[in-house]
C-alpha cells in the first residue's frame, strides 16, 4: 500500500484523482452536450427552422452532416437547438426540487416533534403522485407547453430529495461535531445551514443527477406525445415525434439522432450520479 | 416518472427508511417467554396492517382533494374553463354549471364529486357524450393486458438476464452490465420508436399500430408495446437480480449447499435466487405503478385504445372531467399496489418482521 492511499486527498484532487474512466467519459460527454447546446446559435450551421422542401429526408452529406428531416430542415442544427429546450427543463426541475427538498428535509430531519412527523406524512403523500402524471394534469389545467410541466415536476420531485435529506440530517444530528457545536452554544440555524448542509450536498447531488435523467426522459416524452414543446420549436422529444411519419416510410435517421442523444445524456448523468454515490459510500439505494 | 422510471420508493431501504427491510439484526428480539412473544408479535402485526391501511386511506383522501381542487388553481370562470375549445353557448354554460354544481360552494362540489365517485357516478365526458365510468371500463382491458404482458416480459427477461450476468464472471458479466446500463437509460417512447424501426419497418414481424382482435392477435399486437414499456424495468430488475445474486453467491449457506454436492442449478434456484427475490419484490410496487403511468405514452404511440391513450386524448381535447377521473384511478392504483407490496412482503420473507419498521 502506498502512502498516497492513506493520506486524504484535499481540494479538487479529491474529486478527480480516482475518477473511473467511465465517469470521465460521462463528465466529458455531458460537458460537450451542454456546451454545444448553450453555444448553438453560433455553432449551428443552419437556422433550425429553415425549411428546404427541395432537400427533404436527405442522408448525411457535406452540406448536412446528419441529414435533413421531412421538411428539409438541417438535423444537426435542430439537434443543437433542441438541446437548449431539452436540457433547460430538467435543469430547472432539478435545481428547484433540490432547493425545496433540502429546506423541507432539513426542517423535517431536525425537528423531533410534530413538524418532522407532519412533513414526513406530507412527503409520503407526495410520493403517491408520479411525476409524469402530475405534469399531465398540469397540462390539462394550464395548457400545452413546458411551463406547467416544469412546475408540476419540481413539486413531484421534492419528496425524493426531502426524504433523503430528512434521513441524512437525522443521522448527522447524532454525530459528535453537531453535539459539540450545540454544547458550545452555537445557534441552530448556523449549525444546520453552515455545518450540516455542506455534508449533505454530495448525496443530494447524486440523487439530483439521477433525477435529471428521469426528468429529461419524462419531459421529452411529454413533447413526444404533443403535450410539451410545440412545433416548430426544436426539442429532442418533439423531433422524434415529427419523424414518426418518415420512420414508417423507412427513413430512420431523423428519429435516430435525437433518440441517440437522449439515451447518451441519460446514461451519462446516471453514470455521474452513481459515481458520486459510490464515492460517498453508496448512501443512495 | 415516467418515469422511469425507477426512483427510490418511499419504502426502499434508503437512508430515510432508518434500517429498512435488510432483515439482519432487526431491533428487539426480547427474551420473553414464547407465548407472550407470539401474542406481542400478533398484535404488532395487526397494528402494522392497520397503520398501513390508515395511511392508504389518508393518502387517497388527500389525493382526491388535490385532484378535485386543482381545477380551482385556474383563474377565471370555471364553466368557461370546463368548456374550453367548445362554443360557450348560454345553454351549454347552464348545463355544465348544473352538471358540476358550479353555483354551489366549493366544499359542497367536492363532497358531491367524491360521493359520485364512490357510487360509480364519475360524471360525463364532453367528447364522448357518455358516462366517464363507461368510457373507462371500455378501455380498461387493453391497459391491463398491456401492463400484464409487460410485467411478464420484465419478470422473465429481467430475471434471466440478471441470473446469466451473475453466473458469468469476467467478460460476459461486463458485457451484460454495460448493455443493461444502456437499456436502463432508454425511455419507453424511445424504445417504442426503436422497436418499431427494427421489428415493424425493417423486419415486418410485428404491427406498429392498433390493438388487434382475438387472443393471439392481441398478444401479437401488444408485444412491441409491452417490450417498449418494459425495457427500462427489464434492465432494472436484471441489475437488482444480479447484485442480489452476487451477494448471495458468496454466503456460507450457498457454499455449504455446493459442498453437499447439490447441482449448480438447484443451488442457484433454491438457495440463491430464493433469497435474492426480496429486493426485487421491494421495488415491484413502484415498477407496476410506473408501468401504469408510462402506458399513457406507449398506448398513444402504438394507437392502443387503453386508458393511457384516453388520458392523452382527453388532455388534447380539453375534456377535464375524464382527465380528473383517470388521474384519480392511476393514483389509487399506485397507492394500493404499494400498500399491497408492503403488506405481502413480510409473508414472503419472514426475516422482514412486520412490526419492526421504525418509521
Amino acid at each position: 500500500m502506498t502512502l498516497s492511499m492513506t493520506l486524504p486527498q484535499t481540494g479538487f484532487r479529491r474529486y478527480t484523482s480516482a475518477l473511473s474512466l467511465t465517469a470521465w467519459i460521462a463528465v466529458i460527454v455531458t460537458a460537450v452536450v451542454v456546451l454545444v447546446s448553450v453555444l448553438a446559435p453560433s455553432l449551428a450551421p443552419y437556422d433550425p427552422d429553415y425549411v428546404d422542401l427541395d432537400n427533404v429526408l436527405a442522408g448525411p452529406s457535406a452540406q448536412h452532416l446528419l441529414g435533413t428531416d421531412a421538411l428539409g430542415r438541417d438535423l444537426l442544427s435542430r439537434l443543437m437547438f433542441g438541446g437548449r429546450t431539452s436540457l433547460l427543463g430538467p435543469t430547472l426541475v432539478v435545481l428547484g426540487s433540490a432547493v425545496l427538498g433540502l429546506l423541507l428535509g432539513l426542517a423535517a430531519g431536525w425537528s423531533d416533534g410534530w413538524l418532522g412527523k407532519i412533513l414526513g406524512r406530507v412527503f409520503d403523500i407526495l410520493f403517491a403522485f408520479p411525476a409524469l402524471l402530475v405534469s399531465m394534469l398540469a397540462v390539462a389545467l394550464f395548457g400545452k407547453g413546458l411551463v406547467a410541466p416544469i412546475i408540476a415536476m419540481t413539486i413531484a420531485y421534492v419528496p425524493y430529495v426531502a426524504r433523503l435529506t430528512q434521513g441524512l440530517v437525522a443521522s448527522e444530528r447524532a454525530r459528535p461535531y453537531v453535539q459539540a457545536y450545540r454544547v458550545l452554544g452555537f445557534r441552530t440555524p448556523w449549525v444546520v445551514l453552515g455545518r450540516v448542509l455542506p455534508n449533505l450536498i454530495p448525496t443530494v447531488g447524486a440523487q439530483s443527477a439521477l433525477n435529471f435523467g428521469y426528468v429529461l426522459a419524462d419531459l421529452a416524452a411529454l413533447s413526444f406525445i404533443g403535450l410539451g414543446v410545440q412545433p416548430p420549436t426544436s426539442d429532442w422529444g418533439a423531433m422524434i415525434e415529427e419523424s414518426r411519419g418518415a420512420l414508417l416510410g423507412g427513413y430512420i435517421l431523423p428519429a435516430f439522432w435525437p433518440a441517440l442523444v437522449v439515451v447518451i445524456v441519460v446514461v451519462a448523468v446516471n453514470v455521474i450520479g452513481e459515481e458520486i454515490s459510490d464515492r460517498i459510500g453508496g448512501k443512495l439505494s | 416518472m415516467t418515469a422511469v422510471d425507477v426512483k427510490p420508493s418511499p419504502d426502499s431501504p434508503g437512508p430515510g427508511g432508518a434500517g429498512g427491510p435488510d432483515g439482519n439484526g432487526g431491533p428487539g428480539v426480547p427474551g420473553a417467554s414464547g407465548n407472550a412473544r407470539k401474542r406481542k408479535g400478533a398484535s404488532r402485526r395487526l397494528s402494522f396492517v392497520l397503520v398501513k391501511l390508515g395511511s392508504l386511506l389518508l393518502t387517497l383522501f388527500v389525493a382526491s382533494l388535490a385532484v378535485f381542487f386543482s381545477r380551482f388553481l385556474v383563474p377565471g370562470d370555471p364553466a368557461r374553463f370546463l368548456l374550453r375549445g367548445r362554443s360557450p353557448k348560454p345553454e351549454a354554460l347552464a348545463e355544465i354549471t348544473r352538471q358540476y354544481g358550479l353555483d354551489k360552494p366549493p366544499w359542497e362540489q367536492y363532497v358531491n364529486w367524491l360521493g359520485g365517485i364512490l357510487h360509480g357516478d364519475w360524471g360525463r365526458s364532453l367528447t364522448y357524450r357518455q358516462d366517464v365510468s363507461e368510457v373507462l371500463l371500455n378501455r380498461l382491458p387493453t391497459t391491463l393486458q398491456l401492463v400484464a404482458l409487460a410485467a411478464v416480459f420484465i419478470t422473465l427477461l429481467g430475471l434471466l438476464a440478471g441470473i446469466i450476468a451473475s453466473l458469468n464472471k469476467g467478460f460476459g458479466d461486463k458485457f451484460i452490465l454495460i448493455t443493461l446500463t444502456a437499456a436502463g437509460a432508454v425511455p419507453p417512447f424511445v424504445a417504442a420508436i426503436g422497436l418499431v424501426a427494427v421489428f415493424s419497418v425493417n423486419l415486418g414481424w410485428f404491427p406498429s399500430f392498433g390493438s388487434g382482435d382475438g387472443v393471439w392477435d392481441r398478444i401479437w399486437h401488444l408485444t412491441l408495446p409491452a417490450l417498449a414499456l418494459g425495457v427500462t424495468y427489464i434492465a432494472f430488475v436484471a441489475r437488482v437480480t444480479r447484485s442480489s445474486m452476487n451477494e448471495q453467491l458468496i454466503r456460507e449457506h450457498v457454499e455449504v449447499a455446493t459442498s453437499r454436492g447439490l447441482t449448480r442449478s438447484s443451488v442457484v434456484v433454491r438457495h440463491v435466487l430464493r433469497n435474492a427475490l426480496g429486493p426485487i419484490l421491494t421495488v415491484s410496487g413502484v415498477l407496476i405503478a410506473g408501468l401504469l403511468v408510462s402506458s399513457a405514452i406507449i398506448e398513444q404511440t402504438f394507437g392502443l385504445t387503453g386508458i393511457g391513450q384516453l388520458l392523452v386524448q382527453s388532455i388534447d381535447r380539453l375534456d377535464f372531467g375524464v382527465v380528473q377521473a383517470i388521474v384519480m384511478v392511476v393514483v389509487t392504483a399506485f397507492v394500493v399496489v404499494n400498500t399491497v407490496v408492503d403488506l405481502v412482503q413480510p409473508l414472503i420473507d419472514p426475516r422482514i418482521s412486520a412490526g419492526s419498521e421504525t418509521r
